[in-house]
């Protein structure tokens, strides 16, 4: 009799998700479009400045008269970063009413999404999944670079500038855009006779301790270390580098933006002199990413980062495809699609992240910027 | 020399997980459940402390009092609320409670501070020790490794000589008797709880001490790694989550150094499972005799 | 008489589950089920198969394990390779029994090949030894090639989310039911209860420890092994790190929750932690708070001794036998 009240629980829960949330049918005044990233987790960082970036975008054009005339609705869903969870929110979504997906957040999540998505042809563009597979399908787009070109630029510009000959990484074994950028670096350094003398790994588990690692470099005689990590791990790889005494120059990709506020004032020391090829930063000092970073600040009390920055601009991708295509509000999540596919390939976007366009693959075609870190902020190399 | 940086760097991050797995297993040894939490309170004790010094003006002992005040207050709590109902249903029950409250604990320091790591301010400024050219040893370390050797001192002692050590003693080998002769069980747990989250608040100190950042999943890791080592010396014993706590550093650091980078947390396991498989109750831990 | 009750209550737990079944499946065909809900309903059942075959383990050999996820990563990496490898040569009603029943076989290896010499072990011990066997099983799938490191695999066949194959994963959940209800009320199941109330006397009347305990265990490990490949092509990908030590404590989680040693409620509980997330969305940013009270709340209302001996005194069957006796007083 117990048990039975129980499955009867379960069985009200589940059809509380059942009806939960209606559509509130399309009509021609709002255009819904649909996030998805990890807001609680370990990746928790990444997910809640794609929400807050978008979220600074969408009240900007809602503020100034929407698309096309019609007003946004803006909704974000948490994935956990983990792909069974960023299907059912996907799903969630969909159930809202989404008519454009902008998602999700991080590599494998946005994998799976991308199969779904695939399936109801909605319009996908996602700002940070790098991985390759996150956009094989013709109707995901992204904003970010993906693993493999930044691995390939990393290498040439290293090689271009000639910054060493000695050189050392330090990759996280667990993630796929640290081992995505590191396979083709490796390649690539080959190739341009770069010496790489220590390769270095550690995981999501063993994120806080490097003095092994260092020890390893230091005993390699590196000259520089090629970061191809995030800002969090690489603020304790640099902490920890200037007090075990190792000497050597640091190079990372994009996802070093934002190791500057993250080391904060008391360990501002460490970032000097750090390298990095990105997209975006925060401090430029154009007026754009200038009232962007005084925004977002304003906002959520803290600086931007990339994937901010990435959010920001695919909300504005999509208004000018949107724009470009005519897209209406009323017109099937499919037509919208097909409309924008076309739209994409011929809008040009000057976004925080810099000059866009798109091919028919989904990527982007835009150059990164090499930065150094000097006194604390980022000067063009 | 790089051999004994190595070493050295292991002992550093061995002292941090001795001094976490000392908590464990100081509560585990006497209300005998595994408080899953404690890297958690870890955490709390930490970001107190971060709090405190960020806006109480900067006195290091006031943030740290803080912290220590903060973390007792909430494990107390938490054993009255979640654990003390529980008492006398399995132990996986509470285990899965604490589980719970480590989820409840994270979620909320995500909702106060945000997913964004913090810096931990230096509340102390130790310089590091230069032996020769290549040789450093970070203050910190040293610093931690002596409060973890004083703080296992201080524990056994209290224990061993005092009545209410006597009394814990008592709880720990059979809670209906330990009433009968007249202790109070429920103080007795709760006093176990108040040292177990002080030390928690202390790992908290030393560990944004060493490492610099904290966040809400800060102490999850170290909380597991701990756990590891608490039973590696044999779960109960004070000087095995000592010598488990610096032995497991040790491993993950040498291993690190000297086998590869991307295969050392398996090593560190396969060496733990080894030696559980030679000594299946711990380094240290006392083998139980069954009765029928 | 005593069998026959017993009988009576594993066939009411079949036949409420196929209800449900049946309800689900009328929801979906019709169209009136959300997408959320559709979305559930697979991962719902991998849940429900991780917590019957982990509570093979906790709650009748009485054996704490924290690397049941091990085991689903093994299964799930062997099947879904084999599927990769063999998408196209034959149909999917073909492929699909033969790459679950070798995912199962190969982390049903695992579990023996594991499992003989760490179930000399005991409570915590035991507890650690597993854990470190599934962390050991993560790092060696990230360092190899052919499961593809930290990319994992993406190209898993979607069989299962597609159309109404949902369905298979029904009939799985049924196949692990009826395997481990079984067991439990069979001979072996018999022994395997005996050694968890007393190893001892247990050992005293002749019955084989060691035999029992990898039994138990290699069957667990099979259908953990089967849920794994059941997971890889429901979602299409796999990732060595949504196997860890965290996935091994959610289904621990959901076995203790339900109950240790009972089966309806291993069932009933992957519901509530399947789903409550889930309906908790309309929290928003306090849903994992939410969550983790929720959790909180329902072990202690489930398990604690007080609120034990409160259910009894107003449970329906007490309710139900005071009408009852009142009825009959007034008749005499």
């Amino acid at each position: 009799m117990k048990k039975a009240i129980c499955m009867l629980l379960v069985c009200a829960l589940l059809s509380l998700c059942l009806v939960g949330c209606g559509n509130d049918g399309n009509s021609d005044y709002t255009l819904v479009i649909g996030g998805i990233g990890p807001t609680t987790g370990v990746a928790a960082t990444y997910g809640t400045a794609v929400k807050n970036g978008a979220q600074l975008a969408v009240n900007e054009i809602n503020a100034a008269g929407g698309i096309n005339g019609m007003q946004i609705k803006y909704l974000f869903e948490d994935d956990q970063h983990n792909p069974e969870t960023a299907v059912n929110a996907y799903n969630t979504l969909m159930d809202k009413g989404m008519q454009i997906l902008m998602g999700t957040v991080t590599s494998k999540p946005c994998i799976a999404v991308a199969e779904v998505a695939r399936e109801d042809n909605i319009f996908q563009i996602t700002p940070s999944g790098s991985a390759v597979d996150c956009i094989k399908y013709d109707n995901a787009f992204r904003i970010c670079f993906n693993d493999p070109d930044q691995g390939t630029a990393s290498a040439q510009y290293i090689k271009q500038q000639n910054l060493a000959q000695k050189i050392a990484i330090i990759y996280d074994k667990s993630d796929v855009y640290s081992t995505g950028i590191t396979e083709k670096f490796e390649a690539k350094a080959g190739e341009l006779g770069l010496n790489i003398v220590a390769k270095e790994a550690f995981t999501s588990s063993s994120a806080t301790d490097f003095s092994a690692q260092l020890q390893n470099i230091k005993n390699a005689d590196a000259d520089l270390v090629f970061l191809p990590i995030y800002y969090e791990a690489a603020a304790y790889i640099l902490t920890q580098s200037k007090s075990a005494g190792l000497e050597t120059k640091f190079f990372g990709c994009d996802g070093l933006d934002g190791v500057i506020d993250q080391l904060g004032e008391q360990n501002a020391a460490a970032a000097e002199g750090v390298m990095l090829l990105t997209p975006f930063v925060a401090t430029a000092e154009d007026a754009k990413t200038k009232k962007f970073s005084q925004d977002y600040k304003a906002a959520y009390g803290e600086m931007p980062n990339q994937f901010a920055a990435d959010a920001y601009d695919a909300i504005y991708t999509i208004k000018a495809a949107c724009e470009k295509a005519n897209v209406k509000g009323d017109m099937s999540v499919s037509d919208i699609c097909n409309a924008l596919k076309a739209a994409m390939l011929q809008i040009e976007i000057d976004g925080l992240t810099g000059k866009m366009t798109w091919s028919a693959n989904g990527e982007p075609n835009k150059e990164p910027k090499a930065m150094k870190i000097v006194n604390g902020i980022y000067e063009a190399m | 020399m790089s051999f004994i940086s190595n070493l050295i760097g292991g002992l550093s991050l061995g002292s941090i997980y001795a001094l976490i797995a000392l908590g464990y297993t100081m509560v585990y040894g006497i209300a005998k459940m595994l408080n899953f939490a404690h890297g958690d309170i870890i955490m709390v004790g930490a970001f107190t402390i971060f709090t405190a010094a960020s806006s109480l003006g900067g006195n290091p002992f006031v943030a740290i009092l803080c912290g220590l005040v903060t973390c007792v207050i909430l494990g107390v709590l938490t054993e009255k609320i979640a654990y003390k109902p529980l008492r006398g249903s399995s132990p996986l029950a509470v285990l899965i409670t604490a589980i719970g409250v480590s989820y409840f604990l994270q979620s909320v320091a995500l909702l106060i501070f945000g997913s964004t790591q913090r810096p931990f301010p230096k509340l102390f400024s130790l310089s590091p020790i230069r032996i020769g050219k290549d040789l450093v040893i970070k203050g910190e370390s040293i610093v931690t490794l002596g409060v973890t050797l004083v703080i296992m001192a201080g524990i056994m002692l209290l224990i061993n000589k005092t009545k209410i050590g006597k009394a814990m003693l008592a709880v720990s080998e059979d809670k209906g008797a330990a009433q009968l002769m007249g202790v109070n069980v429920n103080r007795t747990i709760s006093i176990t709880f108040a040292i177990g989250s002080a030390l928690a608040a202390v790992a908290g100190l030393f560990y944004g001490l060493t490492y610099n950042f904290i966040g809400p999943y800060t102490g999850s890791m170290p909380g597991i790694k701990a756990f590891v080592a608490a039973v590696f010396g044999g779960i109960g014993s004070i000087p095995g989550a000592m010598i488990g706590g610096i032995l497991l550093g040790v491993i993950e650091n040498l291993s690190k150094g000297y086998i590869s980078t991307e295969l050392s947390d398996g090593i560190v396991f396969a060496v733990l499972i080894l030696v559980l498989l030679i000594k299946p109750t711990g380094l240290l831990g006392k083998k139980i005799a069954e009765k029928v | 008489m005593k069998k026959k009750k017993l009988n009576l209550r594993v066939l009411l737990t079949y036949g409420i589950l196929a209800a449900v079944c049946v309800l689900v499946f009328v929801l979906i065909e019709t169209g009136v089920a959300s997408r959320q809900f559709k979305s559930l309903v697979v991962p719902l059942c991998v849940n429900m198969m991780l917590a019957l075959s982990l509570n093979l383990i906790v709650g009748f050999l009485g054996e704490l394990t924290l690397g049941h996820a091990g085991f689903m990563s093994v299964g799930a990496y062997a099947g879904c390779l084999l599927s990769v490898y063999l998408e196209g040569t034959m149909p999917m009603a073909l492929r699909l029994p033969l790459v679950m029943l070798f995912g199962g076989l190969v982390a049903a290896l695992f579990g023996l090949v594991i499992g003989i010499p760490v179930l000399r072990l005991k409570g915590d011990y035991l507890a650690i030894v597993t854990l470190a066997f599934g962390e050991i099983i993560r790092s060696i799938i990230l360092n190899l090639d052919f499961t593809g490191g930290a990319a994992g695999i993406n190209n898993v066949p979607r069989d299962i989310y597609r159309g109404s194959n949902y369905l298979i994963a029904f009939v799985l959940v049924f196949i692990t039911l009826i395997v481990i209800t079984n067991l439990v009320y069979s001979k072996q199941g018999r022994a395997i209860t005996a050694i968890r109330d007393n190893r001892i006397a247990a050992e005293s009347i002749g019955i084989n420890i060691t035999y029992y305990k990898l039994l138990a265990f290699v069957i667990a490990a099979f259908f953990a092994g089967v849920a794994g490949v059941l997971y890889g092509h429901n979602i299409g990908q796999l990732d060595a790190n949504k196997f860890d030590y965290n996935r091994s404590i959610e289904i621990l989680v959901i076995v203790v929750l339900g109950g240790m040693g009972s089966i309806p409620g291993s069932l009933i509980a992957a519901g509530l932690i399947t789903v409550i997330p889930e309906v908790l969305r309309t929290f928003s940013d306090y849903r994992l708070l939410v969550y983790a009270i929720v959790l909180i709340a329902v072990m202690i209302i489930n398990a604690s001794p007080r609120m034990q001996a409160l259910r009894a005194r107003f449970s329906v069957r007490r309710l139900w036998k005071l009408i009852r006796g009142r009825r009959r007083k007034k008749e005499a």
